[in-house]
């Protein structure tokens, strides 16, 4: 159940919100599609459900041309950010719509919506109505709606974008958890780098509607294709116009002649590691992350001066 | 302290609304009901079961209501023009709708005799015809099931239509099982308020229909023909009548809306 994106392109108006995009997800993988907003993610996502039309270029789902199909055609399970719930509807109801539409038979969609709702742990709320859910509960609702009718790929919008952190966490894990069991081919945008460098086993990164990167998330934070990748997935540092992530910046109490002087402002310690603001003398911050025992062994304070060692420099052309 | 004054104050607003009510509503059809026991039981009965009251009466129902499902019908889809599609002059259309509450109602009736009365300059004369009633109603009434709908179809989160679409409905099942409960008790909503004012309708009935006894006549121009000939209780007994029956209506649509909204209160 593998999805083919091939140069796909599409503009609102004047603004180009996917251009040239190609992408291959294998089948059973969970894809992360990750950009900030208006990268041109969201539109993508909702290209391969069918719920946009691309101006050019192709969709194929397991192998076969989906671009003129009509969304109903895709068999595609859609998790909308706001969940979508039909709210006239009961929570059985809801989940069972994808099932009653396709006319299967009635005590095949009890089995189903019962089986389906142990799995999101909403059996005992089948009665209630969507107003009556949690925001948690209701975007389960609607996962377990979408994998009702056994769709071909599972796609989500920001699935978790509405809810507070707790429950994001929460959700998080569970898809993951949720994905073990199901195995079916999933793809979900995000505009949070951890949250795709936890969950996904591949990420695609979008920037101003272009692909930037397709790879693992090691790969993506390793071996960043371009600046955008490198500041968007984990932070870096600018020195001397190179970039440079802030478990690379070296420092030393001692002048260095592959060194630069800088002054420390900031000492933050973050559980196993110390976070150190520093300004070098143009007045440029830099941020170094330590581990407490180097911490601990370069006794360093605030209004310190310390020599500044990058490791590991990137340069970009683009 | 809070809780007291919470009380306090809701009494107080409810003492005004119950004050008010009484005053405009109440009283008056309290006044009516006085009025049409003047003759006696049996003065009553007779008022109300003289054939031509009973036909006057059936025409009005009947006909009213058949104008509110027509509305119900013809209303959805012009709100639904007015909200989902994007057309030249779609401000202009938005505001001729509600022309119909502007104009005088016998207005109303004067403007559709000189178009499809015996004059008509495009060919068409249906006056002092059955056809004429339901044109003059649908006139009146037009706005009411617009003007419910639209707000309802303008808040309708667009993508529960699209989470419909993929699951793998159609646009017609989409739309009947998705976008129609939703707006269903809007249409209501208008019907019930459609159908209050074509019941009661009398300005662009009165010039129109030629209020031929048996035939054209409605309740509300029967009524004024008691009036007029003196006969207030008899005037009176019709109207009670009138009332209740246009009251069990609207309770029943009332119900209905109470079942088709059952999530919202949940």
């Amino acid at each position: 159940m593998s999805i083919v994106v091939r140069s796909v392109s599409k503009r609102f108006g004047d603004f180009v919100a996917v251009d040239d995009v190609s992408l291959e997800v294998e089948g059973g993988s969970l894809t992360a599609l990750l950009g900030p907003s208006g990268s041109g993610k969201s539109t993508l996502l909702r290209i391969i459900a069918g719920l946009e039309w691309p101006d050019s270029g192709e969709i194929l789902l397991s192998e076969r041309d989906a671009t003129a199909l009509a969304p109903q055609k895709r068999n595609v399970g859609f998790v909308f950010q706001h969940y979508a719930a039909f709210k006239h509807m009961t929570v059985r109801d809801n989940v069972a719509f994808g099932l009653k539409v396709r006319r299967r038979p009635k005590n095949e969609i009890r089995e189903r919506v019962d089986e389906l709702l142990n799995l999101v742990q909403l059996h005992g709320f089948g009665d209630r109505y969507p107003a009556q859910l949690s925001g948690g509960q209701r975007q389960r609702m609607s996962l377990a709606r979408a994998l009702a009718p056994e769709p071909q790929v599972l796609l989500l919008d920001e699935p978790f974008g509405a809810l507070d952190a707790r429950v994001r966490a929460e959700l998080r894990d569970w898809l993951i958890r949720l994905h073990d069991v199901v195995h079916v081919t999933t793809v979900f945008v995000t505009h949070d780098q951890e949250e795709a460098m936890e969950v996904a086993d591949q990420i695609a990164v979008l920037n101003h509607g272009r692909l930037e990167q397709v790879g693992p998330p090691r790969e993506l934070y390793d071996e960043p294709a371009s600046k955008f990748v490198m500041t968007f997935v984990g932070d870096a540092n600018v020195i001397d116009g190179a970039l440079v992530r802030p478990h690379d910046v070296e420092l030393l109490t001692e002048p260095d002649e592959a060194a630069m002087e800088a002054m420390i402002v900031r000492v933050t310690i973050l559980g196993r590691d110390a976070k150190v603001e520093l300004h070098d003398d143009g007045g440029a911050e830099i941020v170094a992350l330590l581990t407490r025992e180097r911490f601990e062994e370069l006794d360093l304070w605030r209004g310190q001066t310390v020599w500044v060692r990058p490791q590991r420099e990137r340069v970009f052309t683009t | 302290m809070r809780a007291s004054r919470d009380r306090a104050g809701t009494a107080l607003s409810l003492g005004f609304v119950t004050t008010f009510l009484t005053v405009l509503v109440v009283l008056p059809i309290a006044a009516l009901v006085w009025e049409s026991t003047k003759a006696g039981s049996q003065g009553f009965w007779d008022a109300v079961s003289s054939p031509e009251s009973v036909a006057a009466l059936k025409l009005t129902i009947g006909t009213a209501v058949a104008v509110s499902l027509l509305n119900a019908v013809l209303g959805t889809i012009t709100a639904w023009v007015l909200v989902r599609d994007e057309f030249r002059g779609k401000s202009l259309v938005n505001a001729i709708i509600d022309l119909p509450f502007a104009l005088p109602t016998i207005v109303a009736g004067l403007t559709l005799l000189a178009l499809y009365g015996p004059r008509s300059p495009i060919g068409v004369d249906v006056a002092f015809t059955r056809t004429a009633i339901v044109l003059a109603m649908m006139f009146v009434t037009l706005p009411f099931v617009v003007r419910t709908v639209q707000p309802v179809l303008q808040e309708l989160d667009p993508e529960a239509e699209e989470a419909a679409r993929s699951l793998g409905a159609s646009g017609l099942t989409s739309f009947r099982r998705v976008i129609f409960p939703n707006i269903f008790p809007g249409v209501l909503s208008g019907m019930a308020l459609a159908l209050a004012k074509a019941i009661g309708e009398f300005g662009a009935l009165v010039i129109i229909t030629g209020n031929l006894p048996f035939k054209t006549e409605v309740s509300s121009v029967y009524i004024f023909g008691r009036i007029e000939s003196g006969d207030t209780a008899a005037a009176a007994s019709v109207a009670v009548v009138l009332l209740a029956l246009s009251f069990v209506l609207l309770l029943s649509i009332g119900v209905i809306r109470h079942f088709a909204t059952r999530h919202d209160r949940a």
